[in-house]
């Protein structure tokens, strides 16, 4: 390998390591935010029945 | 010169399964509900005048206040009262913006209480809902407005000048998100605020038609002489603690180096109206608006911008660790939002929400499911048990500045350092003969003939360290009168 292409590797082993952190990091990110069945089951317990009637019946005064 | 702030929200409310539903007499009742540390008062109007413009002529309200007889001094220095038809929260006044983010949400739990007493009185079946938000996505707004005693020396125009670009900007670090449009604003599926659509003067002293980006309104509840108390009306209401503390210090921070003359230029919008609304329909944040020297710039770009003046200004003039950390904070969340704003779902409200749907559309959902439009009015329920945003922060989804112990007892007692530590004491210590109030002054029923106003004129005195003794020491109003050297 002459020297020119071993930095050529040596530079893409570098950048593919920065990249392999950079999904590290956004994975773990998605993983903080991600809504998983279990939280959104628990979302659907409480949410309001008669989701329509509730939304439409909301009406307020403009304030201020 | 010190910052004082202070926020107040109105809440929308509703009575479901109430077939006479009156959204005025609800509100009443919900106030008069609360039990916690409070007093009954005359609010008292005789120092106000909410129809006088910043801009130095009078508007005439006389008669057009109607403050309704429900109004309540609550032993933080809040007062609780009935706005028009909504239930409204102002919170005491707060030498910082990590006091006013706390106070802010002491609002949350009084209104929670309030409400679930109040469900104890209503007829079988019907249910007593509070929420803390700014729209009922039927066309109808009602406010979050933030409060920042500033110095009179600042002349109207430049803060019209230079503020008029950071308040359309950072609409991305204070938007509470909202699914469709409103006010016949271009369809949106969600936006990232609930008020902007709302918006359509540059200037003016309207809070309710045609609501200005900058609002005159000039009643100091101060010294008038030294004082403007700037009345930003363009900010949603937030539930996220971080949110809210981000909105209040960096725009506590921005006043104070305006008022210092500390900004090279002023980022001015050629059309605020205009980008006030795009703004909040660009999720993406990725596009540009004209400014009037030529050049145009994105919301995040004007932010950073900002940040990096502020940081610079901050660095010169201040070492206060609540400087520090609304720095810290708005530099995480622009670099966030820079490279993916569902990185901001533990912080922003908008994100967080849009999450809850975005789950429900990935499993199917279409974005007119009325599952979603549920979301979007539950997300700022205020019971513990309804609100998603609780949901969400009990399962640590979202990051905390404050515990429910620290929330509880702001419900109760006032910030230690402002004028709203005399109101809080005065009323919990003396109860029915504090006969009225008014944010500067306290009238007493000092004997069986006098009244005794108090004034406080100035927000930053009356501490806890000016006045704790006095009151501790006095066990009548007599002798507390007697101690100020009254008569």
């Amino acid at each position: 390998m002459s020297e020119q292409e071993q930095q050529r590797a040596r530079r893409s082993s570098e950048e593919a390591a920065v990249e392999a952190d950079a999904v590290e990091v956004d994975a773990a990110a998605r993983e903080s935010v991600e809504i998983t069945d279990e939280l959104l089951d628990e979302i659907d317990s409480v949410l309001e029945e008669n989701a329509e009637e509730m939304v439409k019946n909301y009406v307020q005064k403009g304030g201020e | 010169m010190a910052t004082v702030i202070g926020t107040e929200t109105e809440f929308g409310i509703s009575i479901r399964n109430s077939p006479d539903f009156n959204p005025a007499l609800a509100s009443g009742l919900v106030i008069n509900c609360y039990r916690g540390e409070g007093t009954r008062v005359q609010w008292s109007y005789e120092e106000e005048s909410p129809g006088r413009d910043l801009r130095g002529f009078g508007v005439d309200t006389s008669g057009d206040y109607d403050s309704g007889v429900v109004n309540v001094v609550l032993g933080n220095g809040a007062r609780l009262y009935v706005d028009h038809a909504h239930p409204e929260y102002s919170g005491p006044e707060c030498a910082d913006a990590l006091s006013a983010a706390l106070y802010d949400k002491a609002g949350e739990f009084v209104m929670a209480e309030a409400a679930a007493n109040a469900g104890l009185l209503v007829r079988p079946g019907e249910i007593v809902s509070i929420y803390k938000n700014n729209s009922d996505n039927k066309g109808n707004s009602y406010g979050a407005h933030e409060n920042y005693l500033i110095s009179r020396l600042i002349p109207f125009g430049q803060i019209v000048d230079y503020l008029t670009g950071f308040l359309v900007s950072r609409q991305p670090l204070t938007g509470a998100g909202k699914l469709g449009s409103e006010n016949e604003r271009p369809e949106a599926t969600y936006q990232i605020t609930q008020r902007a659509d709302f918006f359509e003067e540059r200037v003016g002293l309207e809070t309710t038609l045609k609501r200005p980006i900058i609002n005159t309104r000039d009643e100091p509840h101060g010294d008038a002489e030294k004082y403007r108390r700037l009345h930003v009306i363009i900010g949603d209401a937030t539930l996220s603690e971080v949110q809210t503390f981000v909105k209040l210090g960096t725009t506590a921070l921005f006043l104070a180096a305006l008022e210092d003359g500390f900004f090279p230029e002023a980022l001015e919008l050629e059309d605020p109206v205009t980008a006030c609304w795009q703004v909040s329909h660009d999720l993406d944040m990725t596009r540009s608006y004209a400014l009037v020297d030529g050049s145009s710039m994105t919301a995040l770009q004007m932010q950073n911008r900002y940040y990096e003046w502020l940081a610079k200004y901050a660095e010169q003039t201040t070492d206060n660790p609540v400087t520090e950390q609304v720095l810290v904070e708005w530099r995480g969340l622009l670099d966030d939002l820079e490279v993916d704003p569902s990185r901001t779902a533990d912080r922003l409200d908008w994100v967080a929400k849009r999450s809850l749907m975005e789950a429900y559309v990935d499993r199917g959902a279409a974005w007119d499911d009325p599952r979603l439009a549920v979301i979007n009015l539950q997300y700022h329920d205020v019971a513990s048990d309804k609100s998603l945003f609780r949901k969400l922060q009990d399962r640590g989804r979202i990051r905390r500045l404050f515990t429910d112990d620290q929330v509880r007892a702001a419900a109760a007692q006032p910030p230690e350092d402002t004028r709203a530590y005399f109101r809080g004491r005065c009323v919990t210590k003396y109860g029915e003969k504090v006969v009225a109030a008014n944010w500067d002054s306290l009238v007493f029923d000092a004997s069986e003939t006098h009244l005794k106003r108090v004034p406080m004129m100035e927000p930053l005195l009356g501490t806890k360290e000016l006045v704790s003794e006095l009151i501790d020491t006095s066990d009548t109003v007599q002798e507390l009168l007697q101690g100020l050297g009254g008569h």
